[in-house]
């Protein structure tokens, strides 16, 4: 111990991630070892340290907070002020806060920690087996609270009186469960069972608990609804044929992957490859979904798990339930939403029961509410690191430090888009982006919308000083921004759907608000362009302020609206009549299955529309033209079952072959904005179908072409406009391929490249852009 | 009015119009003799009846008693003429349904035209005739009309603006800010006829089987229902913006939540498949000869047998039902189980979810 007789007192002011994670028992811990006094305790900015001690001693609790933070902790800063010594205290104390004030919100929902994972399974631990074991290193937050403080009573535990022992524990400071909300035990915490679809509890005790038995049916081939942390899931065994596919008959689910659960890290590597950065994405507190390659030499699980997929998704057990329910399973889950079909999944009791009636043979249910819907997140880790693809449980709503020069930003609050939808409050203490919420059309995604947005801003303590939205009129996010910006006489901003993709990487990446232009290059779907068209696959120089369209891809008739999304044919014959001509095309190319199935197709019709402009708007659409590509190629030609799914089978086939690096032609016809052409792309694909190259080959050499043009683009325009940065964004680079493939022809070419890595590339990151754009604008009036 | 620039037609000496090759001119308004011939041979003729033929600039008629309705509607469409009405008839569907919309029994009709110089005579005749046609059919007569002219480019050949009076039975008191939580909601068949039928002749589009507008006058069907339910709450024509707007309308107008079925939404088979050839959704697709009617729910058999008895209204149906969910806002139960929000739409569809 330091004798140095110099008794210094300091005050350090901690920010960040440091409240409800276990941070002042640390600090008790660490000072008490050290031989330092004092006290610690919560306030409206994080946690605030007063301590006495020498001056060496001081700096080493400084260096071992950081160093032994706990695990749920992120320290933003640790500001050393000075303290006048005054006569030091006796001893170390944890006090309570001084404001009244505790700074609000709640943390993310955490996987259970090892210490509490030993505990459930020590048979003589007082929680052997028990299902709902946590501490403040993890355990449910985001999904049971009900309001702030973060305090039991405002939670679903508020049921469940603790007993002494659970009480005895939550006051100590020395514990793992000092103040830990949701501390529970077999006497006093929610209890688990099991019923049938008659709603009968099945007793199979002595034999056998609710868990075990529910493993033993999913073994058999069951399929079993198993409440979770944020919703209702559906299980069955995934390398049971039968099961996988009666569950996707009655969930009506038919195509799109399913995710599946895993024992542990070495149970995944038999059924797809898994490397460090993915092992460590799989183990995260957050644990994520982890898309995963397979490949032949892997152990294959029922076809049904992920049609049509050179990958699958895994996750790793992440509450004690998961943990017990796999500890008896020698293969991998399926484990999918609750729900039928796109719906959200299930979140109560009597909800499941008539929902997932005629879907789920048992369920496996409890008595602690889910009071907010969080699906599983999606993760998959990619050459730059990790990629969201979908950010829910485990990641929200942990805020994002807001990048420098929006310190004085007013508090905005942006409404995101309309498919897989998120807001975003965006306070000077940093900006939250709620949860995956999903399709606004669907009524209890609308429904639990506005719930969760009253939800975020009574936590967080949030009253928004204007507002942003999507320039789309017809988005519900848009009305409903609009309404409540008349009903609160609040500003309005409405932001360019492109841009704020672009807005979002920078701010995610900490671009300064005052950063040169960048060049942000989006590709996706569709969104509302500031001249009233549909744009999709664009070039734009833009900061957080404003934005220059220098470049597009080729618009294109988008025949029947959004049902061009729905049936790929229709762009596939677009592309062909716009760049080529159909009277050619048939002539040329008659024995094409190709063209024979598209003369199937009431193309007389389709002419009408286009000609007239009956439903038909010319659209830029870099999804489209993936679309098309693969109907071109047999892939999905008629219709698809859940959205980009075409594209996603044909960058799965361009996948399998490595080594093809040939490309077709495109041009680029100069103007402002140029336009990317693709003539040249449909000519030599045709070619290529009509000698028999592959499906694979051709998928391949279409992915080559679109890089390389796109690349070739950008590079140009960054130079005309002296730009050395790149934002890369938008649905369709959520394509790895293709990503990765622009991505090194930038890079070769000494260009920054920044993508999204936290939050999506699809329209779940645009409320975090429209929110910084609406705060550069704000913070100077009149600059737009 | 340049007198060189009139056209050869309107040099000729003044004669008995030719209905076969004459076409407007301005001449035809200017309250000349002209005019006097063109109303005489064609309005006239067509929509005779006493209190036309009296030659006044008004209709005087004494009224039944009761709450007295009125209502007025401007006719534009292109093309004039549609596969199972054209203009004329649908002045006269239109304005009738909106009168008989508050549970009224229309009484008369005036009739405002602003014909476009250059417009043939026969078409107009052809109009003139189906509009007096309509009108007799359902015993309602245009007893007094307007004509206009403009010179050739300033109109699309003729734009018919109707308005209609009516009166209200005794006890009837129908409005769109009456629907209460556990209503029920009906309409009388199938939906999106009309806008399929005027948009595939409109763009010439061919679909396998011809679709044909269900322009059609409902004041009978209105007087059986409201005699048969006389606490009738709501009634509305789903006309432009189609059934999703008029519902969205009532839904906001009364402050209740609605709850829609797909299943149960009356619709053809063919304007079904025209509606995903052309990516349209039905709900907002327009109609001419439908109603939304709205009832306590333990009137809700009795609305139903009214409506099914009356040809018009034989695939009548229950389509959902008033909540007291969110106020203004109207939710579907799809096909597939989900639920989906039917929203107002800003303007002209526009894809949101490429």
């Amino acid at each position: 111990m330091n004798v140095s007789r110099t008794v210094v007192a300091q005050t350090f002011r901690v920010r960040g991630l440091v409240q409800g994670v276990g941070f002042r028992p640390t600090v008790w811990r660490l000072a008490n070892e050290l031989g330092l006094t004092g006290e610690v305790l919560n306030d409206g900015e994080g946690v605030l340290i007063r301590a006495w001690g020498n001056a060496a001693t001081l700096n080493t609790l400084v260096n071992r907070l950081r160093a032994e933070q706990p695990p749920l902790a992120r320290i933003d800063s640790i500001e050393t002020l000075p303290l006048a010594a005054g006569s030091p205290p006796t001893a170390f104390a944890i006090v309570g806060s001084e404001t009244g004030h505790v700074s609000t919100g709640v943390l993310p929902d955490a996987a259970t920690c090892p210490a509490c994972l030993s505990e459930v399974m020590d048979p003589a631990n007082r929680r052997y087996r028990y299902p709902f074991t946590n501490c403040t290193h993890c355990g449910p937050r985001l999904s049971i609270v009900a309001a702030v403080p973060y305090d039991r009573a405002n939670t679903s535990m508020a049921a469940f009186p603790m007993c002494p022992a659970c009480e005895a524990e939550y006051e100590d400071p020395s514990g793992r469960r000092f103040h830990a909300q949701p501390n529970a035990c077999p006497d006093c915490g929610p209890r688990l069972w099991l019923e049938d679809a008659d709603g009968l509890e099945i007793d199979s005790a002595p034999h056998q608990d609710a868990i075990e038995a529910a493993a033993a049916l999913i073994e058999q081939g069951a399929i079993v609804a198993i409440k979770g942390i944020g919703g209702f899931h559906l299980a069955c065994d995934a390398a049971n044929d039968e099961a996988v596919a009666a569950l996707r008959q009655r969930k009506r689910r038919y195509d799109k992957p399913f995710a599946l659960m895993a024992r542990d890290p070495s149970m995944v590597a038999h059924y797809a490859a898994i490397n460090e950065a993915e092992r460590d994405l799989l183990a995260a507190p957050a644990a994520p979904i982890v898309i995963l390659q397979t490949g032949a030499d892997h152990e294959p699980l029922a076809s049904a798990v992920a049609p049509g997929q050179s990958s699958l998704g895994f996750m790793l057990p992440y509450t004690p339930l998961h943990h017990l329910l796999m500890q008896t399973l020698d293969r991998p889950i399926v484990l999918t939403s609750g729900n039928r079909s796109d719906e959200p999944q299930c979140i109560e009791n009597a909800e499941a029961r008539t929902r997932l009636a005629g879907i789920a043979d048992y369920w496996l249910m409890h008595d602690r509410e889910i009071l907010n819907r969080l699906d599983d997140s999606v993760v998959r880790s990619d050459e730059g690191g990790p990629t969201m693809l979908r950010r829910a449980r485990g990641y929200a709503p942990t805020p994002q430090p807001l990048p420098p020069g929006f310190e004085s930003s007013p508090p905005l609050l942006a409404f995101g888009g309309e498919l897989k939808t998120t807001f975003c409050l965006w306070r000077a203490e940093g900006a939250v982006v709620s949860q995956h919420l999903g399709d606004l059309e669907d009524a209890s995604v609308h429904h639990d919308y506005r719930k969760i947005l009253s939800l975020y801003c009574q936590l967080f303590d949030f009253a928004p000083a204007g507002l942003a939205v999507d320039h789309h009129p017809d988005y519900l996010s848009t009305k409903w921004g609009a309404a409540l910006a008349e009903r609160e006489a609040l500003p309005l901003i409405q932001v360019q759907h492109h841009h704020a993709h672009v807005a979002a990487c920078l701010a995610e990446h900490g671009v300064a608000r005052d950063a040169a232009p960048v060049l942000g290059v989006v590709l996706d779907g569709l969104g509302y362009g500031d001249d009233g068209t549909l744009w999709g696959g664009e070039f734009l120089l833009a900061d957080y302020r404003d934005f220059r369209r220098l470049g597009h891809f080729m618009p294109m008739a988008l025949l029947g609206g959004a049902q061009a999304m729905r049936e790929p044919w229709r762009n596939t014959y677009a592309y062909l009549d716009g760049c080529i001509g159909w009277p050619e095309v048939t002539a040329r190319y008659p024995h094409l299955d190709l063209v024979r199935l598209l003369q199937s197709r009431p193309l007389a019709l389709l002419d009408r529309m286009k000609a007239r402009g009956v439903n038909a708007p010319l659209a830029v659409s870099a999804g489209r033209l993936f679309d098309a590509t693969a109907a071109a190629l047999g892939i999905r030609p008629e219709t698809i079952s859940y959205e980009g799914q075409a594209a996603i089978e044909l960058e799965a086939l361009a996948q399998s072959e490595a080594d093809e690096e040939a490309a077709y032609g495109f041009s680029v016809m100069d103007g402002h904005p140029a336009v990317l052409d693709w003539t040249p792309l449909w000519h030599d694909l045709l070619a290529d179908l009509s000698r028999d190259i592959p499906p694979s080959v051709i998928a391949k050499r279409f992915h080559n072409t679109v890089a390389k043009a796109v690349a070739q683009l950008t590079r140009r325009l960054a130079e005309e406009h002296r730009t050395d940065t790149v934002v890369l964004s938008g649905g369709v680079f959520q394509n790895r391929l293709l990503l990765s493939r622009v991505s090194e022809r930038l890079e070769a070419a000494g260009l920054a490249v920044l993508r999204p890595s936290l939050y999506p590339a699809n329209d779940g990151g645009l409320a975090l852009g429209q929110a910084a754009i609406a705060a550069a604008i704000t913070a100077e009036p009149g600059s737009r | 009015m340049n007198m060189m620039s009139r056209s050869p037609a309107a040099r000729r000496s003044p004669g008995r119009l030719d209905l076969r090759k004459d076409s407007v001119e301005m001449s035809h308004g200017s309250g000349g003799r002209a005019m006097a011939r063109l109303i005489e041979e064609l309005f006239v003729r067509h929509f005779d009846n006493d209190l036309l033929r009296q030659g006044n600039d008004q209709a005087a008629f004494d009224v039944p008693p009761g709450r007295l309705v009125m209502s007025t509607d401007g006719h534009v469409i292109s093309p004039l003429f549609f596969p199972g009405g054209d203009i004329g008839s649908l002045a006269v569907h239109g304005t009738i349904n909106d009168v008989a919309m508050a549970g009224a029994k229309p009484l008369t009709l005036s009739a405002g035209f602003i014909l476009e110089e250059g417009f043939p005579l026969a078409d107009l005749d052809r109009i003139v005739a189906s509009m007096a046609m309509a009108a007799r059919e359902v015993g309602v007569p245009v007893v007094t009309g307007d004509t206009k002219v403009v010179e050739r480019g300033k109109g699309d050949g003729v734009f018919i603006t109707t308005t209609g009076i009516g009166v209200v039975p005794e006890g009837v008191e129908i409005s769109g800010d009456r629907a209460h939580p556990g209503d029920a909601i009906l309409i009388n068949g199938s939906i999106g006829d009309h806008g399929i039928a005027v948009l595939s002749k409109r763009e010439n589009l061919e679909f396998e089987t011809a679709i044909v507008s269900d322009s059609a006058a409902l004041n009978g069907l209105v007087a059986d229902l409201v005699s048969a339910v006389p606490d009738l709450h709501c009634l509305r024509d789903p006309t432009r913006g189609g059934l999703a707007t008029t519902l969205n309308e009532l839904a906001g107008q009364s402050a209740v939540g609605m709850q829609i079925f797909e299943e149960t939404i009356p619709i053809k088979a063919e304007v079904a498949g025209a509606c995903e050839l052309l990516g349209l959704d039905p709900l907002y697709v327009a109609n001419e000869g439908k109603l939304v009617a709205i009832c306590p729910q333990d009137r809700t058999e009795a609305a139903l047998a009214a409506m099914r008895a009356h040809p018009l209204g034989r695939e009548a149906a229950v389509i959902g039902e008033v909540t007291d969910g969110e106020p203004g806002f109207v939710r579907m139960q799809t096909r597939l189980g989900g639920s989906r929000v039917v929203d107002w739409l800003a303007g002209e569809p526009l894809p949101r979810i490429c």
